[in-house]
């Protein structure tokens, strides 16, 4: 390790605030959008068997 | 029964049908998944690991390999969005509009995160989080187009206006992306040229650039994957109506 301890690579050289604000933002940008993705699919799909089961009740499934 | 396929011909032009691309997207994003995850694996160990200290910059330099990755798939994502948003205007093929609008908030996030890493980056080398020079203005504005074209076809209830409102949008945006790369170029900015690396030492410099290239690498499977859920996303809203989703298991 190029470090000598972790407290030298958390501390950055005194760069701390400034590397760990650009990964750490990006990290939760990037996970606020795998979960908000997931969240709409999740969505989506619930969306569509509602409706396939209320085509079935009332009928109005389509001719094979 | 499963819709009969609409492109005709045979061959990968197939999955160009929305019905025959949800399922092979499904099985496309682990592996994208699994790539983006080791690649940026790789990247931060390299960057944070096996990169040196910079002679100038100190640790600070290393904001880069999130910066610069970040930076080219804004761009790049932008590119793809408006070729396939201008396939979908010209040849008026769903998948295609929607592949543009799926790309839009990937693309918009990559913007931000180039932006936002750039300001950390710039208080400690430069003095300041932010300058009115022309590669952050452009980049900036690169941002608004995003937002706008994501706002616009919100704005719209039918989804096939939208798209071709989209795709128009887009199409005359593109002209800033050349603006965003050439600026360093064309005009007098306070913003590095293309490479911060040449002018160090062979193996600083290939390590530094190795990192560079594998987050960038990274970045680009995330998008693909994330893409790919989103459209798969996009297609269920769209279709929910038709016949084929009606066919599909509860949990698909």
């Amino acid at each position: 390790m190029v470090w000598g301890g972790w407290d030298n690579f958390w501390a950055m050289g005194g760069y701390a605030p400034f590397v760990w604000g650009s990964y750490g933002v990006t990290v939760a940008a990037l996970a606020l959008e795998i979960w908000l993705v997931r969240a709409r699919w999740r969505r989506a799909l619930a969306e569509a068997a509602r409706i396939r089961k209320r085509g079935r009740e009332s009928g109005m499934r389509p001719a094979e | 029964m499963q819709t009969k396929v609409l492109v005709v011909g045979g061959g990968v032009w197939k999955y160009a049908a929305p019905n025959l691309f949800y399922p092979l997207a499904g099985k496309l994003i682990p592996w994208f998944a699994i790539a983006a995850t080791a690649l940026c694996a790789i990247g931060l160990y390299i960057g944070f690991f096996v990169a040196p200290t910079d002679a100038q910059q100190g640790e600070s330099y290393r904001i880069i390999f999130i910066h610069v990755a970040a930076a080219w798939m804004s761009m790049f994502l932008y590119l793809v969005m408006a070729f396939w948003a201008g396939v979908g205007l010209a040849l008026n093929t769903r998948l295609s509009s929607m592949m543009a609008t799926a790309i839009a908030p990937t693309g918009a996030i990559m913007t931000f995160v180039a932006l936002w890493s750039g300001a950390l980056w710039g208080r400690p080398t430069w003095g300041t989080y932010w300058v009115w020079d022309a590669r952050l203005t452009s980049e900036l504005i690169l941002l608004f187009l995003y937002l706008g074209f994501i706002a616009l076809q919100a704005a719209i209830d039918d989804p096939r206006r939208a798209d071709k409102a989209g795709a128009v949008l887009a199409l005359v945006g593109v002209v800033n992306v050349p603006i965003i790369y050439f600026s360093v170029k064309w005009w007098n900015t306070l913003h590095q040229g293309a490479s911060v690396s040449l002018t160090k030492a062979p193996t600083m410099a290939s390590t530094m650039l190795t990192g560079m290239l594998v987050m960038a690498l990274g970045l680009w499977m995330y998008s693909i994957a994330i893409t790919l859920a989103r459209v798969r996303a996009i297609i269920l809203e769209r279709e929910r109506r038709s016949d084929w989703i009606k066919e599909l298991p509860e949990r698909a």
